[in-house]
C-alpha cells in the first residue's frame, strides 16, 4: 500500500445554509498526480481551500503524511508542505517575480539578504524542474502562462510537497498548457505529489494517476483513470447521463442575415489583427469560427458587434451596413436584431455588483416592456427575471442574488437568457462555454441549436475545438487574421488542427 | 545682491512651509501604498496640533507635548482603522468623519480647559522646539552666497524640520529595502496575495495607519510648536488636502513627494512675499489672488501636468476574503 500524502476524513463545511462540503473522505497517494472534478459550486475549490487553512472546516480531520494536522491558516497549510496555485493568481502585478517569491517567505527583515537567497533557490528549481522564468521580470509583462509558473515557483520556494492547482487551464492556451503538463509530471517524478482541480475531463485523462468526482458537495466516487472514461466521469459529475455530442438536425439555411466583405481590424498598436476577412452568415444555420486564441477571433467578433473600430471593410446587417469606426450604438444594433454574447462575460457581459434581475435587462432596458413612464417597472423587471431563471434553469434560482455570487456558468446563463429571450434574427457568441461545467454545456448547446432551428443566424467563436464540430453547420478556420479554410462539421480533428496551426497556408504559399 | 538674499529668504520659507506639508505627504504614503486611503490626514494633524500644544503648556515640556501630539494622532488613526480595517467600512467616509470630530473636538477641548476662545495658552521658549544653530555658524555668515545658505537655509531650524527631511530617505529604504515595506506595498496593491502568502492583511494594514499616525502627530505638533506658538482653531487649514493632492502629484513615491511638498511650500512662500509687491508688467496684485494662487496651481497640475498616476490598486477597497 503507499502512502498517504494527505487524508480527509468525514469534513463538512457550510457557509449559511449553503452545505458546500458534506462528508467528506478522500485518501491521496503520495507521489501521484491526483484529480479532482465536479461541476462548478460542486465544493471543489471549498474543500481545497480547507486543506490550504484558507477555511476552517466545520467538523472532520485532516492527516498530512499520516500525523493528524491542524490547519487554520495559509502558514500552518505551508508549513506542513501544501503550496496552492489559485485559479486567479494570487501576485502582486507590478512586482518582480523575486519579490513575489519571496513575499510571506523572506528570509530577513532586510530584503537584500532574502532577494540574494531566492535567486540562487530559484536557479536550482529552474534546473530540476524546467521552470525557466527571468526573476527580474515584472509580472504583468509577463505572459498569464508563466506568471502561472510563478505561482509554482512560489510554492515550491516554500519547500511544498504537495501541490494543489485549482483549474490551472482555464486562461492558457493550449501550448502553454502542454508545457504546465510536462512541468506536472515532472514534479511527479521528483516524488511531489499533485492535486488538479479541473472540470475539464479530457485534462483528467491525460495528465491524472486518480480521479475523485465530487457532486453538490460530496464526493461520489474514486477511480483509477486507467480504468475509467470521460462519459462515466460525466455522468458521476452530473448525476445523469450527459450528451458529450448534441444530437441535431440537418440546417436548412435561408437568406443572408450577416455578410462580412474584406473586413480588416488593427490593434492599437496598428498591427493587422483581422485581415480581409469575409464570410455570410444565413438564416437556420450556426457558423463556427475555429482558432487558436489570439489569432483575431476576439477582435473580428468585436467589429462585427460595432465595439471595435474597422480600418476597411463592410459589414451588412440585413442587408443594412453596421457602423465600423467602433463608435455604433449597441442599443441600435439591438433594435435591429442583432444579439451579442461577448467572450469576457465579467468586464463586458456583465455588471457583477449588480442584482441577477437587473442584469437580465441590462441593455434592453430601454423596452416598454421594463418602464412604467419614466421609471423602471421593478415588478415587470423581476419576473421577467424569474421567467428566465426557470427556462434556463439559472441556479441559485434567486433574482435577488448579486451576480458576482454566481457560478461561472450560471454567469454566462443569465448573459445568454438575455440576448437570446429577445429573439435576435443573428446571434453572436464568443466562448459560449468558457468555465461552464459539463451539464451547462450541454444546455446551451441545446439552446444554440434550438435558435438555429427557429431560423436565426448564429455566429459562434470558440477555441474548444470540439464545441466548434459539435454545434457547427459550417467551420471556419482563422489563422493569423485570415480565414484560412471553410470544412464541413464532418471534417476531422486532425485537419481542423492543421488549418489552425496555419500549416496547410504554409504549404500553399510554397 | 539684494534679490539673492530675497531668494535665499523666500527658500528658507518655503522649506519651513515645507515641512507640515512633507509629513502629512509621507504619513497618507504610508497608509495608501497599504490600500487605506487617508482623507483624514487634516483632523489628525489638527488632534496632533492641539494635543501636543496643550501637552507642553500643561507639562511645560516640548518633548512631552510631541509625544502626546503622537499619541493622539495614532489613536485617532487607529480609529479610522476600526472603521475601515475592521469593519470594511467606507474609507472616505470614515475619514471625513475624523476630520470633523477633530475640528470640533480640539476647539471645544481648549475652550473647556483653557478658556481662551479655543486657543492653547502660549508656549513659553522652554515648551516649543526652539531653532537649531549649527556649529560654525558666525564665522561663515560673512563669506558670499555660501555664507547665507549655510546659516539662513540650512542652519536655523528646529528639529522637526530636519526630522520631516531625515523622513525621506528613511520611508524611501523602509518601503523598498525591508520586509515590512515589501509587504506594505503588496498589501496596497493585492491583499489577497498577501492573505495566501500566509501574512494578516488586517495586521499589515494597522501598522501602516500606525506609521500615518505618527507622521501627522508630528506634523500637528510643527504646526503648534514651532510654526506658531500655541494652538489656533483649525490651524491647518486645509494642509492635509494639500498633502493629499503632492502625493497623488507625486504618484505615491516618498522622493517625488519631498519635491511636490518643496514646489507647494515655495508657491506658499512666493504667494506671502509677493503681497502688496507690483509685479512688473502687471501691477498691484490683491492679496487674495496671490493667497489663491498655490490653490490654482495645484487644481492645474493635477489636472493635466501629472501624467497618469496609477494609485495603489486596492486603494480605497476593504478586504474581504473571497468565498
Amino acid at each position: 500500500m503507499a502512502q498517504a500524502a494527505i487524508e480527509l476524513i468525514g469534513i463538512n463545511k457550510s457557509f449559511g445554509a449553503v452545505r458546500a462540503n458534506r462528508d467528506i473522505n478522500l485518501e491521496i497517494v503520495r507521489g501521484t498526480i491526483h484529480g479532482i472534478v465536479g461541476e462548478n459550486g460542486a465544493g471543489k475549490s471549498t474543500l481545497m481551500s480547507i486543506l490550504y487553512g484558507f477555511y476552517q472546516a466545520d467538523s472532520g480531520e485532516i492527516r498530512v503524511g499520516g500525523q493528524p494536522a491542524s490547519i487554520k491558516t495559509p502558514n500552518d497549510a505551508i508549513a506542513l508542505g501544501i503550496g496552492m496555485v489559485h485559479q486567479h493568481f494570487m501576485l502582486v502585478d507590478n512586482f518582480s517575480v523575486l519579490e513575489n517569491v519571496i513575499l510571506g517567505a523572506e528570509s530577513d527583515a532586510l530584503l537584500k539578504k532574502s532577494i540574494a537567497k531566492a535567486r540562487s533557490e530559484l536557479e536550482r528549481l529552474e534546473r530540476e524542474y524546467g521552470l525557466e522564468v527571468d526573476p527580474d521580470a515584472i509580472i504583468e509583462e509577463l505572459p498569464v502562462g508563466l506568471q502561472q509558473r510563478v505561482e509554482i515557483l512560489k510554492a515550491l520556494y516554500r519547500g511544498a510537497e504537495i501541490l494543489i492547482l485549482d483549474e490551472p487551464t482555464g486562461v492558457l492556451t493550449p501550448a502553454e498548457a502542454d508545457h504546465l503538463f510536462r512541468i506536472l509530471k515532472q514534479l511527479k517524478e521528483q516524488g511531489k505529489t499533485v492535486v488538479l482541480i479541473t472540470h475539464k475531463l479530457r485534462e483528467i485523462m491525460a495528465i491524472t494517476d486518480t480521479v475523485s468526482v465530487m457532486r453538490q458537495g460530496t464526493m461520489v466516487a474514486t477511480r483509477e483513470t486507467k480504468k475509467t472514461t470521460v462519459e462515466e466521469l460525466a455522468e458521476l459529475m452530473v448525476g445523469r447521463r450527459v450528451l458529450l455530442r448534441v444530437e441535431k438536425g440537418e440546417a436548412e439555411a435561408g437568406g443572408v442575415k450577416l455578410a462580412v466583405k474584406n473586413l480588416t481590424v488593427k490593434d492599437t498598436r496598428g498591427v493587422t489583427m483581422v485581415d480581409d476577412v469575409s464570410f455570410d452568415l444565413r438564416a437556420g444555420e450556426i457558423v463556427g469560427i475555429a482558432g487558436v486564441a489570439g489569432n483575431g477571433q476576439s477582435e473580428l467578433l468585436e467589429a462585427i458587434s460595432g465595439i471595435r473600430h474597422a480600418v476597411s471593410g463592410s459589414v451588412m446587417l440585413d442587408g443594412k451596413p453596421i457602423d465600423l469606426t467602433g463608435k455604433a450604438d449597441p442599443g441600435e444594433l439591438r433594435d435591429r436584431g442583432l444579439a451579442h454574447v461577448p467572450e469576457d462575460r465579467h468586464h463586458v457581459g456583465l455588471v457583477l455588483a449588480f442584482e441577477e434581475n437587473e442584469n437580465s435587462i441590462l441593455g434592453y432596458h430601454d423596452d416598454p416592456r421594463y418602464l412604467k413612464g419614466p421609471l423602471l417597472d421593478i415588478d415587470a423587471i423581476r419576473n421577467d427575471a424569474k421567467d428566465k431563471i426557470t427556462k434556463y434553469d439559472i441556479r441559485p434560482a434567486d433574482c435577488r442574488l448579486k451576480t458576482a455570487n454566481f457560478s461561472g456558468g450560471n454567469q454566462q446563463k443569465i448573459v445568454l437568457a438575455r440576448e437570446m429571450e429577445q429573439d435576435p434574427g443573428v446571434l453572436i457568441v464568443g466562448q459560449p462555454t468558457r468555465g461552464v461545467d459539463v451539464g451547462a454545456i450541454e444546455f446551451i448547446h441545446k439552446r444554440l441549436i434550438a435558435m438555429r432551428d427557429q431560423g436565426k443566424a448564429v455566429l459562434v467563436v470558440s477555441v474548444e475545438l470540439d464545441e466548434i464540430r459539435s454545434l457547427s453547420d459550417r467551420i471556419l478556420v482563422m489563422f493569423a487574421g485570415r480565414i484560412v479554410g471553410e470544412r464541413g462539421p464532418e471534417a476531422s480533428e486532425g485537419e481542423l488542427g492543421l488549418l489552425m496551426a496555419g500549416v496547410e497556408q504554409r504549404e500553399a504559399a510554397e | 545682491m539684494d534679490i539673492f538674499i530675497a531668494i535665499v529668504q523666500i527658500l528658507d520659507s518655503t522649506i519651513r512651509l515645507s515641512v507640515p506639508l512633507l509629513l502629512a505627504c509621507l504619513a497618507g504614503l504610508y497608509s495608501e501604498r497599504a490600500g487605506v486611503f487617508d482623507i483624514g490626514l487634516e483632523g489628525k494633524m489638527l488632534v496632533g496640533a492641539f494635543a501636543g500644544a496643550a501637552a507642553a503648556s500643561v507639562f511645560h515640556s516640548a518633548f512631552l507635548g510631541l509625544g502626546m501630539a503622537i499619541l493622539i494622532s495614532v489613536a485617532f488613526a487607529l480609529i479610522h482603522g476600526f472603521a475601515s480595517i475592521t469593519h470594511r467600512g467606507n474609507q472616505i467616509v470614515s475619514g471625513v468623519a475624523i476630520n470633523f470630530i477633530a475640528a470640533g473636538s480640539t476647539i471645544m477641548l481648549g475652550q473647556h480647559w483653557f478658556q481662551q476662545g479655543g486657543r492653547t495658552p502660549a508656549l513659553a521658549p522652554g515648551e516649543r522646539f526652539e531653532a537649531i544653530t549649527w556649529p560654525g555658524v558666525d564665522a561663515v555668515r560673512g563669506v558670499p552666497i555660501i555664507g547665507p545658505i549655510y546659516s539662513e537655509l540650512i542652519s536655523g531650524h528646529s528639529i522637526l524640520v530636519y526630522i520631516a527631511f531625515l523622513m525621506v530617505p528613511f520611508t524611501w529604504w523602509v518601503l523598498f529595502r525591508t520586509r515590512f515595506g515589501l509587504r506594505l506595498r503588496a498589501v496596497g496593491e493585492n491583499p489577497a496575495a498577501v492573505d495566501t502568502a500566509g501574512i494578516s492583511v488586517a495586521w499589515l494594514r494597522y501598522r501602516a495607519l500606525i506609521c500615518t499616525g505618527i507622521l501627522t502627530g508630528v506634523a500637528g505638533a510643527y504646526l503648534s510648536m514651532v510654526q506658531n506658538g500655541g494652538f489656533v482653531k483649525d490651524m491647518t487649514a486645509g494642509k492635509g488636502y494639500i498633502a493629499l493632492a503632492a502625493l497623488i502629484f507625486a504618484k505615491w513615491k516618498p522622493v517625488n513627494a519631498m519635491f511636490a511638498c518643496l514646489l507647494f511650500g515655495f508657491l506658499d512662500a512666493l504667494s506671502i512675499r509677493l503681497q502688496g509687491t507690483p509685479l512688473p508688467l502687471i501691477g498691484k496684485v490683491p492679496v487674495q489672488f496671490m493667497q489663491a494662487l498655490p490653490y490654482v496651481l495645484t487644481v492645474i497640475l493635477l489636472a493635466g501636468f501629472i501624467g497618469k498616476a496609477i494609485p495603489p490598486r486596492a486603494g480605497g477597497v476593504p478586504y474581504v476574503k473571497e468565498r
